[in-house]
């Protein structure tokens, strides 16, 4: 890492990067010119500084040209939407190598997210990052509960509250995400999770998701205490314990003689 | 254990030593018998000596009765006034509705407040002598059995049904008819059986839809209407799809075309759910799975082979389908084998075609009935 930093410093160096980010950027849009408006800005700074940042913070995993190396898939064509998910829900850096990446406290500003995901938008077409009418709600609620409950809920559980898989690994909870953060995971499938793409659920789909999502955050339930809202397992186990043990109590009182 | 001691042995053991009526030879030497310890002296509640705390234990009982009094009056009062979307925030549920919650805590504080009083009231209050009720022989004495035994004679006498055979026989023959129609209806509500088998068998990707023509209407040939097979459908839109949409790593769940034309979709829906799936082509290791996919694209069913819940969960880096109910886990790149769980068999697999549109379609119905086992199954 020093030895990196060390070469970061010489102005050679930044020329070079300047002019390798300019190179492809320049070069894979004129050659494949994604189609998605919003997929990325281009702006070679950007590009520039997201790739110094790459290199010092992910390049150990997925390469120096995010072409995948030591334990890292490779990045390219992944799209904006995958740095963006994964960088800002601090799954990325990796903190170690486990099962299943797991949600921590974010390494990096808003802005630096945005540069590292400029930078490898840079690579290869892939889905960029939404825009924000379709991931702040205001879509169907109940189109978006029906393609919840087709799509999603068997992992996510009926109320997002996330769920078990397979050897450890875990669906998670959906209630302490941002719709953005949602709307990438769908359009990206990170780790288990497949994709769903474009023209399986369309964006407005998506849109109706995650108002969906909002309003089961923001209901009110009418059932009383939800337990987590993770179904029979903890409802029995707090009947088993707390309720049984309560009626032990009473029966201990019942047969106990009075002063 | 005192079968080794003889009767006198035993009663010169009791004359002796009192309580323990025999002693077994052996070092452990348990007594054979123990005699009636009796009533543990009774001892006094405080209540019973002192008037100052018999009354203090009444207040306590007309308190928990009031309590009972007040919340019932509350529970009317909230029945009324609090409306039905009204939302609450308590410490540890969070955010519920107010009515459910006011009206539960109400009704449990006033059934818990007449429990607790009764109890209460019954514990310090009410007489706790023991008292003794020796039991009595069950048996009754002959006289009562034979009065007992000649008024049914007299009645069975009386009602001349000895002597009229016909009404014997009619009335037995009456009520065990009578049973019948109780048990046609267990066994009949089970349905035919032969029908049952082969609609199990079949799922609607057997069947085929009516062509339209230009004009919306079906397409006749030679005075039949044409038909093609199946499309696959996303559910719940029922659109096509393109063999272009499954992108690598997708999962659409898919119904057939047509599916909500039929008579009985939801029993059409439990057996021809599909789950669509696109992973890499080289990653299939069975050819036959291959072949009826297309560029790595494979269509199983989602009814669990074990006892038929939808097996949704498809895990894309380790490309296993999991059921939610019973953990059974299939292999995706290998014919949907079972790997884990209670299921045995494989999910069947449905065979997928582009048509001329570029629409997925199934060529033909799974090739074994899917789901769980049932009597009728061949294997």
């Amino acid at each position: 890492m020093s030895s990196l930093a060390a070469r970061r410093r010489h102005p050679a160096a930044i020329l070079l990067v300047l002019l390798l980010g300019l190179v492809i950027t320049g070069g894979l849009y004129a050659a494949l010119a994604p189609k998605n408006a919003d997929a990325a800005p281009d702006n070679s700074k950007t590009v520039a500084a997201g790739q110094k940042l790459f290199q010092s913070n992910c390049a150990s995993c997925h390469g120096l040209d995010a072409a995948g190396g030591d334990g890292g898939p490779s990045l390219v064509g992944v799209g904006a939407a995958a740095v963006d998910f994964q960088v800002s829900t601090g799954r990325m850096p990796l903190a170690n190598p486990g099962i299943q990446a797991q949600r921590g406290p974010v390494q990096f500003s808003n802005e630096e997210i945005s540069q590292l995901a400029a930078y490898v938008a840079s690579l290869g077409p892939g889905p960029g990052i939404p825009s924000k009418d379709l991931t702040s709600g205001g879509g169907d609620i109940a189109k978006g509960g029906e393609l919840f409950r087709v799509n999603c809920a068997m992992c996510h559980n009926f109320a997002g509250s996330g769920g078990a898989l397979t050897r450890g690994k875990f669906a998670p909870n959906l209630m302490d995400v941002s719709g953005q953060q949602i709307y990438e995971a769908m359009e990206t499938g990170p780790q288990s999770m497949p994709v769903f793409n474009n023209s399986n659920l369309s964006p407005q789909d998506k849109k109706d998701i995650i108002s969906f999502l909002m309003n089961v955050k923001t209901e009110t339930s009418p059932g009383g205490w939800t337990l987590g809202s993770l179904g029979p397992v903890p409802e029995g186990l707090f009947a088993w314990t707390i309720g049984i043990g309560m009626l032990i109590v009473i029966a201990v009182w019942l047969g106990k003689k009075a002063a | 254990m005192s079968n080794e001691h003889s009767p006198q042995e035993g009663a010169v053991a009791n004359e002796e030593s009192g309580g323990v009526v025999a002693t077994r030879d052996d070092e452990q030497s348990l007594p054979a018998r123990f005699s009636n310890p009796g009533l543990a002296p009774h001892v006094h509640r405080l209540g019973d000596s002192d008037e100052k705390a018999a009354r203090r234990s009444e207040r306590q009982v007309a308190g928990l009765f009031t309590l009972s009094m007040i919340a019932t009056v509350l529970f009317i009062v909230a029945y009324f006034t609090i409306g039905e979307k009204t939302s609450v925030t308590l410490p540890i549920s969070g955010k519920v509705g107010a009515l459910h919650a006011a009206l539960g805590v109400t009704l449990a504080v006033s059934l818990l407040g007449i429990g607790l009083g009764a109890i209460h009231w019954a514990k310090t209050l009410m007489s706790d002598t023991e008292v003794v009720e020796e039991r009595h022989v069950q048996r009754s004495d002959d006289e009562a059995r034979d009065g007992a035994v000649k008024v049914v004679m007299d009645g069975v006498e009386s009602s001349q049904f000895k002597r009229r055979p016909l009404i014997k026989y009619t009335l037995g023959g009456a009520l065990g008819l009578f049973a019948l129609p109780l048990g046609l209806q267990l066994v009949g509500g089970l349905g035919p059986a032969k029908d049952v088998a082969d609609d199990l068998k079949t799922t609607l990707w057997d069947s085929e839809v009516p062509v339209l023509g230009p004009d919306g209407k079906p397409e006749m040939k030679d005075g039949k209407p044409v038909t093609r097979p199946r499309r696959l459908m996303r559910d719940p839109e029922g659109t096509a799809i393109r063999l272009s949409d499954v992108t690598l790593g997708s999962v659409f769940h898919v119904l057939p075309e047509g599916i909500n034309d039929t008579a009985d979709p939801l029993n059409q829906k439990v057996k021809a759910s599909v789950i669509l799936i696109s992973l890499e082509e080289d990653k299939i290791k069975s050819a036959r799975e291959r072949n009826w996919g297309l560029n790595g694209v494979v269509a199983f069913s989602k009814i669990c082979t074990h006892v038929g819940c939808p097996v949704g969960l498809y895990e894309q880096t380790t490309h296993h389908l999991l059921c939610p109910c019973h953990q059974s886990t299939f292999d995706l790149t290998e014919d949907c084998k079972v790997v884990f769980g209670p299921a045995k068999r494989p999910l069947p697999q449905l065979e997928i075609k582009v048509d001329d549109a570029g629409y997925l379609y199934a060529p033909h119905g799974f090739e074994e009935p899917v789901g769980p086992s049932f009597w009728e199954r061949d294997r």
